[in-house]
C-alpha cells in the first residue's frame, strides 16, 4: 500500500534577524531599562533562548506613561482625524510588506503553526489597522454619541496567544480615536511588539504616541497603578482581570476587561456533520486552544454523539504535530512550560474524576512543550474540566437532548464569551443565538475573526467590546464641553 | 423485465433503505436524510488543504501517482482514428525522453474509437475507457443508450463512463437514475462502471452528496464529477465531497468505491491538492489508480515537465513534451 509521505517545508527563519538583547520604547526611542534586569524569551517549540529582554521597573513605566502624556498633549490629540488615518494606513501597509517577518517571528516566539501565523494572524493585523484607519476621520458618524474626543493616556496589557493580534486589537483602535498607548507585551512572546515598535518608527508616528514596555506582572501592575493612565485595555484571565479591577476601583480610570471563556460548541443532530466535525477542530485546536473563545465544552445531541465523536478522532488522525516552522504543521507548541503544566494538571484531574480521555497517539518532538489534541468523552457538568479553562488542545464532550437543555448546560458557566451553534434550521440559529449568554455567537463556523465585528464577553468573561463601530466607545468620552 | 443484477442491485438498495419496495419516495426520503454540506465549511476545508507544502521527495512520489492515475482523453467530434493511435501511443511512452516515466492508467475516447485504441495499447497495462449512454447529454432512451453501452464494450472497453440523467435526478426522479444507473452496470458486463454526475450542472453541494449515494446505490464502481463539456468541470470542494461519501459508502456497505474529478485539472500543483485531499479526507486506500483517476489531457504534458524538473533542475517548456494529440479537455 503506498504511503504519501509530506516531505518537511521548512519555512525559513533567514528572513529575521533577532538582536541577543532588547530595551524599552519609549519616546520612540528604544532605551534600557533602569533597573537593569532582564528576562529571557524563549522558543516554545525547542527551547531555544531567542533573545533576552528588558523588565521594565516602576520608573520605566513612569517614564513611558509620561511620553505618552506629551505626545497626546503636543501632538496626537490635536491631529486631524484624517491625519491619524494617514498614520495608520502607513503601519497597516508595512505590517503587510513585511507580513513573512513578523509572521516568522511570531511563530519563533510564540510556538504557533506557521500557517496560522501567515494565513491568520498577521493578515488580521493588518486588517485590523485598516479598518480603524478609515474610522479616524469619521468618528462624529460613528453613533458614539455627541462631540467624541479621546480619552487621553491608554495602559495596555496583552497576553501571548495572538501577541501581535492583540496588541493590533488594542492600538489600532487607541490610536484612530486620537489616544496614546503604553502597551505591555506577555513575558513569554514580547518579540513581535518590539518589530512592531521598529514598524513605528518606520512608519514616522509622532514619538511617544506607542510606547512599548516589555515585563511580568510587576511591571503590569505598575501600568495599573500610575496615576497618569486615564483608561486600561486588557486580556488575560479572568484572576488578573478581576485583580486589575480592584487595583482601579474608586479611581476615575475606565478598563475594559477581556477574559476566560469555556464556549460551547453546540451541535444539533440535523448538523452539517461533515462540516460541524471541521469547526469542532478550529473550534479547539486551532492556536493549540490557546484561544480565549474556544469551543472547548462540545455539547452533541445525544442521538449523533457516538457518530460525531467517531468522526471527531478519525479527523485527529490526520492533524499534523510538531514543528511550527514546518508549513504542514496543523498543531505547534505548548507556548510555555507554566502552562503545559497547567494543561496536565487538569486534564490529569479530567481522568481522576472519571471522563474518558483519548488522544491520537502521534509522535511528540523530543525538546519543547507539546500535548497531543485531547478528547474528554463521558464529561458531566460538574467535572473541573467542563468547569475550568484549560487554554490548551483539549476538548470536553457532553451530551444534551433537546435545545432547551442545550442552552442551559451552554449557560451553566461562569464565562460567557463565546458559543458556536451547528444546525441546518436557520430559525433554531436565530433561537439559540438570542437565549446563550455569550459575547459572540458562530453559527455553523467557529473562531471567525474580522474587525468590523466586535468582541467580548459576558459575566467573568470581561466586560467591553472589541473590533467594529462598538469597540470604538471604550476609547472616546462624549458629550458637552470643547 | 428485470435482469440477474438489476435484481441484485434493487435487493441491495431495498436492504440498505430498509423497504420493501424499491420506490422513488423512498430513495427520496433516503437521499434527503444525508447529512447536509454546508457549503462555507465545505469550500474552507478545500482551501484549507490546497494550503498544503508538498515538497522534495513527496513531490516527486506525488507526480508520478498523478501520471499513473490519468485517464487520458480525447472526446471530440473531430476525432480520428490517427488521432487516437496518437493518444494511446503517448500513453504507452509518455516521455520518451525518460522512460521510468509510469504510463496513465488509461485512455479515454468515444465508443468507435475503442477498437483503434484497444489496437494500439496491445497487451499494454493501459485501459482502454469510452464515454458512453448518449455522452455528453444522456439524452436518448434507456435503450439506445444501453446499446451504446454493450458496443463499446464488445469492442473491447474495459471501463465505460456513463452520464446520468441530470434532468430526472434535479426533477426528483431518482428512481429513474437508480435504474438507468443498474441497467448500464448490469450492460457493462465484466467492465468497470463510472458514473458520470455532471456536477456543474447540479449546482450543490447537496446534490452532489446525494447523486454520490444514488450512482453507488445503483453499482457504479466510480463517481466522475464532469464530462468535460459543462462549465464548472471538477473543483476541489466537490471532489472533496465525493471523497467524503465514498468514504462513508465503504463504512456502511464495506464496498470501495473510486472517485474520478474530470475537466479542468491542468497543472502538477492542481493534481497534487487533490492527491492531498485523497490522502487526508478517505484515506490512503484511495491512493491507487484503481480508485482515483484524473480525467484529464493536458495535465499530463505539465506533470512531466515538472518530473523533468525535478530531475534535471530546469523547467523547459511545452516544446520539450512530445504530445502529438493535444485537447482542449
Amino acid at each position: 500500500m503506498p504511503t504519501f509521505e509530506y516531505a518537511p517545508a521548512p519555512e525559513s527563519r533567514a528572513v529575521v534577524d533577532i538582536a541577543s538583547s532588547h530595551g524599552l520604547f519609549i519616546g520612540g526611542e528604544f532605551v534600557e531599562a533602569t533597573g537593569g534586569t532582564a528576562f529571557k524569551t524563549v522558543n516554545p517549540a525547542t527551547e531555544e533562548v531567542l533573545s533576552e529582554v528588558s523588565e521594565a521597573s516602576a520608573d520605566d513605566v513612569d517614564a513611558a506613561v509620561r511620553a505618552a502624556r506629551t505626545a497626546y498633549t503636543r501632538v496626537w490629540s490635536r491631529m486631524s482625524g484624517a491625519d491619524r488615518g494617514k498614520y495608520l494606513y502607513r503601519i497597516a501597509r508595512i505590517v503587510q510588506e513585511r507580513a513573512r517577518e513578523l509572521a516568522v517571528l511570531e511563530t519563533l516566539d510564540n510556538g504557533k503553526p506557521i500557517k496560522e501565523s501567515r494565513d491568520v494572524d498577521i493578515p488580521l493585523v493588518a486588517a485590523h489597522f485598516f479598518y480603524h484607519a478609515g474610522w479616524a476621520d469619521k468618528l462624529s458618524y460613528a453613533s458614539l454619541g455627541e462631540n467624541p474626543r479621546p480619552v487621553g493616556v491608554v495602559g495596555q496589557v496583552i497576553p501571548w496567544n495572538f501577541p501581535l493580534l492583540m496588541l493590533a486589537w488594542k492600538v489600532a483602535p487607541a490610536l484612530a480615536t486620537g489616544n496614546t498607548v503604553v502597551l505591555k507585551p506577555a513575558e513569554t512572546t514580547p518579540l513581535t511588539a518590539l518589530l512592531f515598535a521598529e514598524i513605528c518608527r518606520q512608519a514616522d508616528l509622532p514619538p511617544g504616541v506607542v510606547n512599548i514596555v516589555t515585563g511580568a506582572g510587576a511591571t503590569g501592575q505598575a501600568i495599573v497603578d500610575h496615576p497618569g493612565i486615564d483608561k486600561l485595555a486588557f486580556t488575560g484571565s479572568t484572576g488578573v482581570g478581576k485583580m486589575i479591577a480592584r487595583s482601579i476601583a474608586g479611581t476615575r480610570k475606565r478598563a475594559t476587561l477581556e477574559l476566560g471563556g469555556k464556549g460551547a460548541n453546540i451541535v444539533f443532530d440535523d448538523a452539517a456533520i461533515d462540516q460541524a466535525v471541521e469547526g469542532i477542530v478550529t473550534g479547539i485546536f486551532f492556536n493549540q486552544g490557546h484561544v480565549c473563545c474556544a469551543g472547548s465544552r462540545l455539547l452533541v445531541q445525544e442521538n449523533v454523539a457516538d457518530e460525531v465523536l467517531r468522526r471527531l478522532k478519525r479527523r485527529l488522525g490526520t492533524l499534523r504535530v510538531g514543528d511550527p516552522m514546518d508549513k504542514n504543521t496543523d498543531v505547534g507548541a505548548i507556548n510555555s512550560k507554566a502552562q503545559l503544566e497547567r494543561i496536565q494538571a487538569l486534564t490529569e484531574a479530567g481522568e481522576a474524576e472519571g471522563a474518558e480521555r483519548w488522544d491520537s497517539g502521534c509522535e511528540l518532538p523530543a525538546h519543547g512543550y507539546w500535548f497531543r489534541p485531547t478528547v474528554f468523552s463521558g464529561v458531566a457538568q460538574t467535572h473541573r474540566i467542563a468547569q475550568e479553562e484549560i487554554f490548551g488542545p483539549v476538548v470536553s464532550v457532553l451530551t444534551f437532548r433537546t435545545p432547551g437543555e442545550a442552552v442551559a448546560k451552554a449557560n451553566n458557566t461562569p464565562y460567557g464569551l463565546s458559543a458556536g451553534v451547528w444546525t441546518e434550521k436557520g430559525s433554531r440559529i436565530l433561537w439559540m443565538a438570542d437565549q446563550l449568554r455569550a459575547g459572540v455567537v458562530w453559527a455553523n463556523t467557529f473562531n471567525k475573526f474580522d474587525p468590523t465585528s466586535p468582541f467580548g464577553g459576558y459575566k467573568e468573561s470581561g466586560y467591553g467590546r472589541e473590533g467594529g463601530r462598538h469597540g470604538l466607545e471604550a476609547y472616546v468620552t462624549t458629550g458637552g464641553g470643547q | 423485465m428485470s435482469t440477474a443484477t438489476d435484481v441484485d442491485a434493487t435487493a441491495r438498495a431495498r436492504d440498505l433503505l430498509g423497504v420493501s419496495r424499491l420506490t422513488n419516495q423512498a430513495l427520496t426520503g433516503w437521499l434527503h436524510g444525508l447529512p447536509g454540506v454546508d457549503q462555507v465549511g465545505c469550500e474552507a476545508r478545500a482551501a484549507g488543504l490546497s494550503t498544503r507544502s508538498i515538497k522534495t521527495s513527496s513531490k516527486a512520489w506525488a507526480i508520478d501517482l498523478a501520471i499513473s492515475m490519468i485517464d487520458l482523453t480525447t472526446l471530440e467530434g473531430a476525432d480520428t482514428p490517427g488521432k487516437v493511435r496518437g493518444l494511446a501511443t503517448r500513453a504507452l511512452v509518455p516521455d520518451p525522453s525518460d522512460r521510468t516515466t509510469p504510463s496513465p492508467a488509461a485512455v479515454c475516447v468515444y465508443g468507435d474509437m475503442v477498437p483503434v485504441a484497444r489496437d494500439t495499447l496491445g497487451d499494454a497495462d493501459v485501459k482502454v475507457a469510452a464515454v458512453a449512454t448518449a455522452f455528453p447529454s444522456g439524452r436518448a432512451s434507456r435503450a439506445v443508450k444501453l446499446a451504446d453501452v454493450r458496443d463499446a464494450v464488445e469492442n473491447g472497453a474495459d471501463e465505460i463512463d456513463m452520464v446520468i440523467d441530470r434532468g430526472a435526478f434535479l426533477a426528483g426522479d431518482y428512481l429513474a437514475v437508480f435504474r438507468e444507473v443498474a441497467e448500464t452496470k448490469e450492460a457493462c458486463g465484466r467492465a468497470r462502471l463510472k458514473v458520470i454526475m455532471e456536477t456543474g450542472e447540479l449546482s450543490t453541494y447537496d446534490n452532489v452528496r446525494r447523486a454520490s449515494w444514488l450512482s453507488m446505490l445503483g453499482g457504479g464502481d466510480f463517481i466522475k464529477t464532469s464530462t468535460g463539456k459543462i462549465s464548472p468541470a471538477a473543483t476541489l470542494p466537490v471532489t472533496l465531497t465525493m471523497l467524503e461519501a465514498v468514504r462513508d459508502w465503504r463504512d456502511l456497505t464495506g464496498e470501495q468505491v473510486g472517485v474520478k474529478p474530470a475537466g479542468g485539472i491542468r497543472t502538477s500543483k492542481d493534481a497534487i491538492r487533490y492527491l492531498v485531499t485523497v490522502h487526508e479526507v478517505a484515506g490512503e486506500d484511495w491512493l491507487d489508480n484503481h480508485w482515483f483517476r484524473f480525467g484529464a489531457s493536458s495535465l499530463l504534458n505539465d506533470l512531466v515537465l515538472q518530473r523533468q524538473k525535478m530531475t534535471t533542475g530546469a523547467y523547459s517548456g511545452a516544446d520539450y513534451v512530445a504530445d502529438d494529440a493535444p485537447s482542449g479537455y
